[in-house]
């Protein structure tokens, strides 16, 4: 390891998040990263530069979209001479890129590199069912006029309901709501909680656009001009009043307003050696020590869906020998506010650290003024592939500003039982 | 189509144009714009004595020049019906330029009527008339004064008699002027550069002129559209490193402009307590840590009109913080000495006026108070800074058609495009020329407002 150079944040960008339907509903994933890239060019004066590579994809994916992130690229000011590629990892998507390109720079295959994320709740893809994409094949490989006829005679009105994607697991049925209400029953987190959760979000997120946090690291699109969902005037007692959409029954606990929105956005950050960016003046915010991802079988019901980043971070901080306690900012993705509760809960359960985790006791508690301080997504929104650049560029920020030395913690779940945990490091 | 469009199309295309003219609006000439020199040839006079500025500056130009045609009793002829008739040129000229810095006494000024007589007969459209003297401050006598003062009168009525888009204007060289300097003033006025400036005096000053630095960072506020954007494209034009900045909801915009021309954006309020020092680690973020910017143009404007019966503190406030206390703070902050990311000894500070900081405007006490505040601030700021060779100037543009004018009511429009001696609207691009001129350190003026407004009615 000692051989290794330092792959630090140099900077981020990302467009104000939309809600679905909302002020991005004619922008396509490709409208939006490259507005993403625009904005991160612009802020550090790439243009026309050759980036080593941008690594970044989307989970709501039109067939159209198979090469996303080059033809971005070649959308964007940046010089086309700039290689990408596409990567998909749910929630996780730009956090894992990230990992590879600081990975890649960190080894010397690369200076300087663009992680990013896209997605669109409001223009995803709608497929035709399988009976009449069969059909269409057939119809295309009809040699005669007469063949098409006979194939395309034989279309029926059900053919024609289209597929819609859903937030659901391919192997279970249930959306990723109905998944977390169990294992939010299971921890026992209450309504309380997570509405006072959900509400510190939104405060945290509208104080810090007001105080012009995000001055540079958002650059407007659109017209919008900050996060759509983000409801500054909100309250514990607001909050309460919504009506359970996640769960069964008198315990439902998860309510729209304590679960993330469906989102539109697009995030980018902007990675580079040390020297790299050293020598060109650019600013060097933290350095990117290590992650982890880990999955757990959510199957058998052993696990929540969403409880991978517990078990990463053990890793993560059995590799680096860190405790939970040493850092400054906790950034954990609020993929339902008990998503976050639930991890919390399982670092502070001895039982579960002990026999789940296979350590010697609980990881420990961690002082929640230092979680999500400047908000996380369930004011901001959360359009899936977006959301690790998002974290990762503003805790980039909030490390430098809090000076060298001072670490962060991020963790994102995923769907498909997955989970990405990174170290930061102000240097 | 909205209303606006209906009445400038009626005005200005088919029957309209007929309709126009017959109430007295009398049509616009396209105006040469550019380094395009005019097309015709150039004539030059010597007025009140032997001084050769002229003829030397031009040379340095690499111009050739020919001799004026003067009206004199004894050149003129007679017409078939009796009547007398001036001396006249042969063709059209492009431009006349009079060299009166000898001109002392008010006779003399029989010798400068005498040249553009014939001179404004003949001058092709988007010609040239400028006149060269001296500064009526540094005359050594109240005739001599007085004289100099005359010239700008002059100047000034001439530019309001000619007609197709040529224009009339005045340069008051200082003891010091050297032909190297005045020819740098030649050449932007003879240029479409100089296109919209009209019935202008400019005073050269001693000292004003400097080394050009490399690279040449320049800051830009306001930079997301309108004059804004086109005076941070027309700096990178001039190879200049551009600091694009603009309020962060702004950003879009901001952000096509830098990638444009390959500056950077800075998405910043300029009213926080802390934007100059955001201005000057940005600097030192993209340029290092040794890096000083060489001009800065405080663009960023707003308009909040409002008659004065109908003002509160909320649009009054915004508009005297933007467009004037926050330039003076940021100010204030780049200009300390060895500042890493501030302001060069030698660079330059534009600050942005308006002919409405002159004239006053009906509704616009706010805006006209922070305009005119912007002027007192370049006069006393060049007086101060003088000694570490930092310039300071300003532009006031007139009627500039932009997306901020383009909300003016449509009648109010037409008749401030059409107050001015060119009959038309500037263009953001003329104002940009204007502050690339000011801002270059070979341009020797300092502590001078410069209209950029086709001579619309009043000003300096």
């Amino acid at each position: 390891m000692a051989d290794l150079r330092n792959a630090v944040l140099v900077g981020s960008n990302r467009v104000p998040f939309g809600k679905v339907g909302g002020a991005y509903a004619a922008a396509t994933n490709l409208d939006l990263l490259t507005a993403a890239l625009d904005g991160l060019v612009a802020r550090f004066g790439l243009a026309g530069e050759r980036v080593g590579e941008v690594a970044a994809g989307a989970v709501l994916k039109h067939s159209r979209d198979f090469n996303l992130t080059r033809e971005a690229v070649l959308s964007s000011a940046l010089s086309a001479a700039t290689p990408a590629y596409d990567v998909q990892q749910a929630c996780a998507t730009s956090l894992t890129a990230a990992v590879q390109l600081s990975n890649r720079i960190r080894v010397g295959q690369l200076d300087v590199a663009i992680a990013g994320g896209v997605d669109s709740a409001s223009d995803s893809p709608i497929a035709v069912n399988d009976g009449l994409r069969r059909k269409l094949l057939r119809l295309n490989a009809a040699k005669t006029p007469l063949d098409k006829l006979k194939t395309l005679a034989t279309v029926r009105p059900a053919d024609l309901a289209p597929e819609v994607p859903r937030a659901a697991e391919p192997r279970t049925g249930l959306n990723m709501g109905q998944h977390q209400a169990i294992t939010t029953a299971h921890w026992g987190i209450t309504r309380q909680a997570q509405d006072e959760l959900a509400a510190a979000s939104h405060h945290n997120l509208a104080k810090a656009w007001d105080a012009g946090f995000f001055d540079d690291l958002v650059t407007p699109y659109l017209g919008l001009t900050r996060d759509q969902a983000l409801r500054a005037d909100t309250s514990v007692e607001r909050l309460a009043k919504l009506r359970p959409v996640f769960g069964d029954g008198p315990d439902a606990t998860m309510t729209a307003g304590n679960s993330t929105p469906l989102s539109d956005g697009a995030a980018a950050v902007l990675l580079a050696e040390e020297g790299w960016a050293r020598a060109r003046n650019l600013p060097v915010l933290a350095r990117i020590v290590d992650a982890e991802t880990a999955a757990v079988d959510y199957l058998t019901g052993t696990e929540g869906l969403l409880m991978a980043p517990a078990h990463a971070t053990a890793r993560l901080l059995g590799r680096t020998g860190l405790s939970l306690q040493d850092f400054d900012f906790y950034e954990i993705h609020e993929a339902f506010a008990s998503t976050v509760l639930c991890t919390l809960a399982a670092w502070e359960s001895d039982e579960y650290c002990r026999d789940t985790l296979g350590l010697d006791g609980a990881l420990g508690s961690i002082d929640r003024a230092k979680l999500n301080v400047n908000g996380s997504s369930l004011a901001a929104g959360h359009p899936f592939a977006a959301t690790g650049a998002r974290i990762l560029g503003s805790l980039g920020k909030m490390l430098a500003d809090k000076g060298r030395g001072s670490r962060g913690l991020i963790s994102v779940c995923a769907a498909g039982g997955q989970g990405v945990v990174a170290i930061v490091e102000a240097i | 189509m909205n209303l606006d469009g209906i009445i400038s199309g009626v005005l200005n295309s088919g029957p309209g144009k007929a309709v126009a003219a017959a109430l007295g609006f009398p049509e616009a000439t396209p105006l040469r714009r550019g380094e395009a020199m005019p097309a015709n040839p150039l004539v030059v006079s010597a007025v009140g004595g032997a001084s050769t500025l002229v003829a030397d500056a031009l040379r340095t130009l690499d111009l050739d020049a020919e001799a004026a045609v003067v009206d004199v009793p004894e050149a003129r002829s007679t017409d078939e019906n009796g009547r007398e008739r001036p001396p006249a040129y042969p063709g059209r000229i492009g431009a006349i330029v009079v060299d009166a810095t000898a001109a002392a006494r008010v006779d003399d000024l029989e010798q400068v009527r005498a040249v553009l007589r014939p001179a404004v007969r003949a001058v092709e459209p988007s010609g040239r008339v400028i006149i060269v003297a001296g500064d009526p401050a540094t005359a050594s006598d109240v005739e001599g004064a007085a004289v100099r003062q005359a010239l700008d009168g002059i100047m000034r009525s001439v530019g309001k008699e000619l007609r197709g888009g040529a224009t009339s204007n005045l340069v008051q060289v200082a003891d010091g002027s050297t032909a190297d300097e005045l020819a740098q003033v030649l050449r932007f006025l003879l240029s479409g550069r100089s296109a919209y400036v009209d019935g202008q005096p400019l005073v050269l000053a001693d000292g004003a002129t400097g080394p050009r630095p490399e690279p040449r960072i320049v800051v830009v506020t306001g930079a997301a559209r309108g004059i804004g954007a086109a005076i941070a494209r027309r700096f990178a034009a001039d190879g200049a490193t551009v600091v694009a900045l603009d309020v962060p909801i702004a950003g879009e915009a901001l952000a096509g402009v830098a990638n444009e021309i390959r500056g950077t954006a800075l998405q910043l309020d300029i009213t926080v307590p802390d934007a100059g020092d955001r201005i000057a680690q940005h600097v030192v973020e993209r340029y290092g840590p040794d890096a000083r910017i060489g001009a800065i143009v405080h663009c960023a404007g707003i308009l909040r009109d409002k008659m004065l019966a109908n003002l509160d503190e909320k649009r009054w406030g915004a508009v005297l913080q933007v467009n004037l206390a926050a330039q003076l703070r940021i100010n204030d902050v780049l200009l300390r000495p060895g500042r890493p990311g501030g302001l060069a000894d030698g660079s330059r500070i534009i600050g942005v006026a308006s002919t409405s900081g002159w004239a006053g405007n009906k509704g616009q006490t706010n805006y006209a108070a922070s305009k005119a505040g912007v002027m007192g601030m370049v006069r006393a700021l060049s007086a101060q800074l003088a000694d570490r060779g930092i310039v300071v100037n300003g532009v006031a543009p007139g009627f500039i058609e932009t997306d901020m004018t383009a909300s003016i009511p449509v009648i109010d429009r037409e008749i401030f495009r059409r107050s001015s001696s060119l009959l038309q609207g500037g263009r953001p691009a003329d104002v940009a020329e204007t502050i690339v001129f000011l801002a270059d350190p070979g341009t020797p003026l300092n502590g001078q407002v410069l209209r950029v407004c086709g001579q619309l009615i009043v000003g300096r």
